[in-house]
């Protein structure tokens, strides 16, 4: 935290009391809805911020409601990079000063649909704080399959029958995606640990250029999780390995989270309706996986 | 006041009233969300220890601090639970709510 030393660490006994997301239409227990409140409080009021046609979009600009109170907008679904880039450009040329843009989407409009806008914006360098929620699937539009859903998850697109089993494909390395632009400041995060997630956002964005975080968010609607468990399941997913904690940041990768041993994928899969149908061997290819994610990770990141 | 509330809407009688794209003003709440709620939060304060923990991952952002304790906004809690599942002394109960 070499960049975050100057600043007063923000926590909950110091965050902001004002709230810039409230009175959402979010389903109960919504993870991604607690991403964009907790970013939101870190960046406090004078933030832009941009949203794709996504969950976000749908449950806090229902007129005549407008669930933030900050400048917020809605963007195309491919375009929410482009728009924050314009945004933060155009303000600038306009003379404000001391205000931060930011870009919330979920993970099909990241990692498929708004990947080339989002490429982009970090080529050209535009100070924007780009944040995807990534609750693995199209989850606005009736849970369908996404470039970040994992192998074995039951969607609308990918039943599980007697045959195939769900997804047929892995999760995007998205954060590798993201890092090979070189950016100045990547993470990924989860709203499992909700503190490194603000700690994150907080030396996020003292990025003067482009900066991205994965934040890891549950949906208990298309997860088939009981919504009092929305953030503890966020935790399972790192404790049990299918989900990791790192940072990139001058060149460099580094796990921020390094666990000696892992909980048990079974345990963490077996709480979710989507992977209900997934039968041993089906568990044990995702552990095996894992375990190569995380060996390649341990030996290329964690050199110092 | 740190959060919005539900303040009343007048509909427009002409098409001209109507805002021009998707712009309105920030934090009108024209409606709140109490009418979700099967179980409702209820804060034992002789057991909570003001951990914050709660107010942390209250996903709507409903729990806040009252002169030193937790409270709820019962116009936007949904009622999800998460607060009374996290707390780490379950000083949070969730009761049903009566018709």
């Amino acid at each position: 935290m070499s960049s975050a030393n100057t600043l007063t660490r923000i926590t909950p006994k110091n965050i902001t009391d004002q709230e810039f997301f409230y009175g959402h239409k979010a389903c109960a227990g919504c993870g991604g809805s607690l991403a964009v409140r907790l970013a939101l409080k870190v960046l406090g009021e004078r933030t832009y911020a941009a949203f794709p046609a996504g969950c976000m979009a749908a449950v806090g600009f229902i007129y005549p409601q407008m669930a933030f109170t900050n400048n917020a907008i809605i963007t195309t679904f491919p375009g929410v990079a482009s728009m924050a880039s314009g945004i933060a450009v155009g303000a600038k040329a306009l003379g404000i000063q001391n205000f931060k843009t930011v870009a919330f989407a979920g993970d099909g409009g990241t990692a498929d649909i708004g990947l080339q806008a989002l490429s982009g914006m970090i080529d050209r360098g535009d100070d924007v704080l780009y944040i995807c929620y990534d609750n693995e699937a199209y989850m606005n539009t009736g849970i369908q399959k996404s470039g970040l859903t994992p192998f074995g998850t039951q969607t609308t697109t990918t039943p599980a029958g007697k045959n195939i089993h769900g997804s047929k494909t892995q999760k995007k390395n998205l954060f590798e995606i993201i890092a090979a632009h070189d950016i100045p400041y990547a993470a990924t995060a989860s709203i499992g640990y909700p503190q490194d997630y603000i700690d994150k956002v907080q030396k996020a964005a003292q990025v003067k250029g482009p900066a991205f975080i994965h934040v890891y968010a549950s949906c208990p609607t298309g997860w088939g999780t009981p919504t009092e468990t929305s953030v503890e399941i966020a935790k399972e997913a790192v404790d049990c390995g299918l989900f990791f904690l790192a940072e990139y940041e001058n060149g460099d990768y580094r796990l921020t989270r390094n666990p000696k041993q892992f909980a048990s994928v079974a345990d963490y899969l077996k709480k979710q309706g989507r992977f209900k149908h997934l039968s041993d061997a089906d568990i044990a290819s995702i552990e095996a996986h894992r375990d190569h994610k995380w060996e390649r990770m341990r030996r290329m990141w964690n050199h110092q | 006041m740190s959060r919005p509330v539900k303040q009343n809407f007048i509909r427009p009688s002409h098409i001209e009233g109507f805002p021009v794209g998707p712009q309105f003003t920030a934090g009108h709440l024209a409606d709140t969300n109490a009418g979700w709620r099967t179980f409702r939060p209820v804060v034992n304060h002789d057991t909570c220890i003001y951990c914050l923990r709660c107010y942390l991952v209250c996903p709507d952002g409903t729990i806040f601090k009252d002169n030193g304790k937790i409270a709820v906004d019962y116009d936007y809690c949904k009622g999800c639970g998460v607060c009374a599942h996290e707390c780490p002394k379950n000083a949070i109960e969730m009761v049903k709510e009566q018709l």
